[in-house]
């Protein structure tokens, strides 16, 4: 049936593509069925003779005007996109700074300096939460956005700094050393020349802070107890699951619309983050 | 890299600044034939001889000035809660107090509860299966990733999708697929004639622990693709070639020349993935809250429990500070790691 030319031919997707599929399904089923079952009318939804792996009776979107009129949804939004948009800001430019400083400058403590940064980025945020809790308390940010503010970049820091450092390192030394005899100040050498030529490395931080922010949970759970006050993760697990009665469509809804913003920087820069990954430097 | 436009944001710069600062500020030139490599060790960077030629004030003070904000952070909210937590642990805190200090108590009261034991079993379970899982399938499908050409790009990233989306989140559509009367999954092996009764995914003991470990593996197997996959990637090809030449086969080429090749590689995310398996709360919260009978309870998820909804910080901070020691341990073999790399390099 199959000439030597023919397997020749398939070879590749029969050795590659074919043992790939289960992976990318696995990968990609839970994310396609939530939106599959946001899409759905609940008499579909609850009838068990209905498969549920795909829409038959045409999509509808109640789950989404449900959100959006009866829950404080759009709110949550705000807080998150305000918090997320903040501590990637603060925490890329702290980052940078320590960074390069890590990876350009002599001086004494450096040394120590780098393995605290390296310390504190392996240190999970679990670990902490608990003092920390205490320490927003003192800082009078309890149940204020501004907690997570403060605290974001406890594990973004560290880890901006190390990813930074990696990058900058590539750099030859001698781009701003000429600078610098031209008469650069430091911070100038910085801004005029390590900025442009670091972009890369800087967008994939600004990326991998802004995912981790959006994606915080532990820390929102914990900090903030207003329901207006809550960021979107939280939100939707702790607000639209109300006691044993699931509103399994507008959970998913809640649960695809939270995630979209992330899915849509995503797919516009999906080789910074495999750039990031790959550089090893990225917990996961 | 960036080395190809090295002269032309250089010069432009120059000119630029040539105006707001006129003084002329010597820095360092002198150690750039000095061997001090990009990405050179960093014992390498406190060598005496070379900090003699550099005006040392002017870089010791902005090394200063741009570590501070990091530095502050690392001190005030990393290193002061984990004295904090440290505190805790050996006092009677309660929500508001200071406590006073009773030695190992909360330890010892803790090895002693059946819950906290229960948790410490759990974490073993759940972080040396998860662990073993993500090594096994991760190095798969880097091997496959590695091979494949036609849609790469396309097939790397719906690989790293449960990577991206927030985990709490994603979590929630895992719950949805075990549920037992409407989920997918029940509603699959019952298509497939495999059961004829629903399965209770979450609420049996055994069955809730395996989901937990299915969602963290879905979740942690991109960073161990992606990461497996660039050590691969990194292997000179001519080794396979010699290999090849020498009439090895494909097993032999694998545990011969990738397996030992991409070991540190393999060490570094595991360590990695160790810690943060054991330390997960997100998707044990969202699926189980430690239950049924408190077998899927982690570390984190018993602390959260005690610290927020009991009101006891004293046995919460306890029980996180169990994760400490493996911490410690990561740390240094990771450290002991690189600290090898880079004397090979």
């Amino acid at each position: 049936m199959s000439s030597p030319g023919v397997l020749r031919r398939w070879r590749p997707f029969l050795t590659g593509h074919l043992p790939v599929l289960p992976f990318v399904v696995f990968a990609l089923f839970p994310f396609y069925h939530m939106v599959v079952t946001s899409l759905k009318s609940d008499a579909e939804l609850y009838n068990p003779l209905k498969v549920p792996l795909w829409i038959e009776e045409g999509p509808t979107l109640a789950h989404y005007g449900l959100l959006a009129q009866e829950t404080l949804f759009p709110r949550w939004y705000l807080n998150t996109l305000a918090v997320s948009g903040l501590t990637t800001a603060l925490s890329v430019a702290i980052g940078l700074l320590a960074a390069y400083a890590l990876a350009r400058l002599r001086f004494r403590g450096v040394i120590a300096f780098g393995v605290a940064i390296f310390i504190t980025y392996l240190v999970p945020p679990t670990l902490l939460f608990l003092p920390l809790a205490i320490v927003v308390n003192q800082l009078g940010l309890s149940d204020s956005l501004w907690s997570l503010v403060v605290t974001y970049p406890t594990f973004l820091v560290p880890f901006n700094s190390w990813l930074l450092m990696g990058y900058l390192r590539t750099i030859p030394k001698e781009l701003e050393e000429c600078a610098m005899i031209d008469g650069c100040n430091r911070v100038q050498a910085l801004l005029r020349i390590i900025l442009p030529v670091a972009m890369p490395g800087i967008i994939c931080a600004l990326l991998f802070s802004f995912t981790f922010s959006w994606g915080e949970f532990l820390y929102s759970l914990v900090f903030i107890s207003s329901a207006e006050r809550r960021t979107l993760a939280v939100g939707v697990v702790s607000d639209l699951i109300r006691g044993d009665v699931f509103y399994w469509g507008s959970l998913m809804a809640g649960a695809v619309l939270a995630s979209l913003p992330i899915v849509v920087v995503y797919v516009l820069f999906m080789d910074y983050y495999v750039k990031g990954l790959t550089a090893g430097s990225v917990k996961g | 890299m960036p080395d190809g436009s090295g002269g032309r944001p250089n010069e432009s710069a120059a000119g630029d600044a040539a105006g707001p600062s006129p003084r002329p500020l010597p820095c360092g030139v002198g150690e750039v034939g000095g061997g001090h490599g990009v990405g050179g060790r960093v014992v390498g960077l406190a060598g005496p001889t070379r900090i003699a030629r550099i005006p040392w004030g002017s870089e010791r003070l902005a090394g200063y000035a741009f570590i501070a904000p990091a530095a502050a952070i690392i001190v005030g909210l990393v290193g002061y809660p984990f004295a904090l937590a440290l505190w805790f642990s050996v006092s009677d805190a309660w929500v508001g107090e200071f406590g006073r200090f009773v030695g190992l108590a909360n330890y010892r009261r803790l090895l002693q509860n059946s819950i906290f034991r229960q948790t410490l079993q759990n974490s073993i379970v759940f972080t040396a299966s998860s662990v073993a899982l993500k090594t096994v399938l991760g190095l798969a499908l880097a091997l496959l990733l590695y091979r494949i050409h036609g849609f790469r790009r396309l097939i790397r990233g719906a690989v790293l999708m449960p990577f991206v989306i927030p985990t709490a989140l994603s979590t929630l559509g895992w719950w949805w697929l075990f549920q037992p009367t409407y989920g997918v999954l029940n509603w699959t092996l019952k298509r497939l004639g495999m059961i004829t009764t629903d399965i209770p995914w979450l609420a049996d003991p055994y069955l809730a622990m395996l989901s937990v470990v299915i969602v963290n593996t879905w979740r942690g197997l991109p960073f161990y693709a992606m990461t497996i996959l660039a050590g691969l990637m990194a292997i000179p090809r001519e080794y396979y070639e010699a290999a090849e030449a020498d009439g090895a086969g494909a097993w032999y080429r694998f545990r011969h020349i990738t397996l030992p090749l991409i070991k540190p590689v393999l060490g570094i995310v595991v360590l990695f993935s160790t810690i943060l398996t054991l330390a997960d709360f997100n998707i044990v919260f969202v699926l189980t809250k430690g239950g049924p009978m408190n077998m899927t309870h982690l570390f984190s998820t018993l602390s959260f429990q005690l610290g927020t909804a009991g009101g006891k910080i004293s046995d919460g901070a306890a029980v996180s500070l169990f994760l400490f020691p493996v911490l410690v341990a990561v740390v240094t073999l990771q450290l002991r790691i690189i600290r090898r790399q880079t004397a090979y390099e």
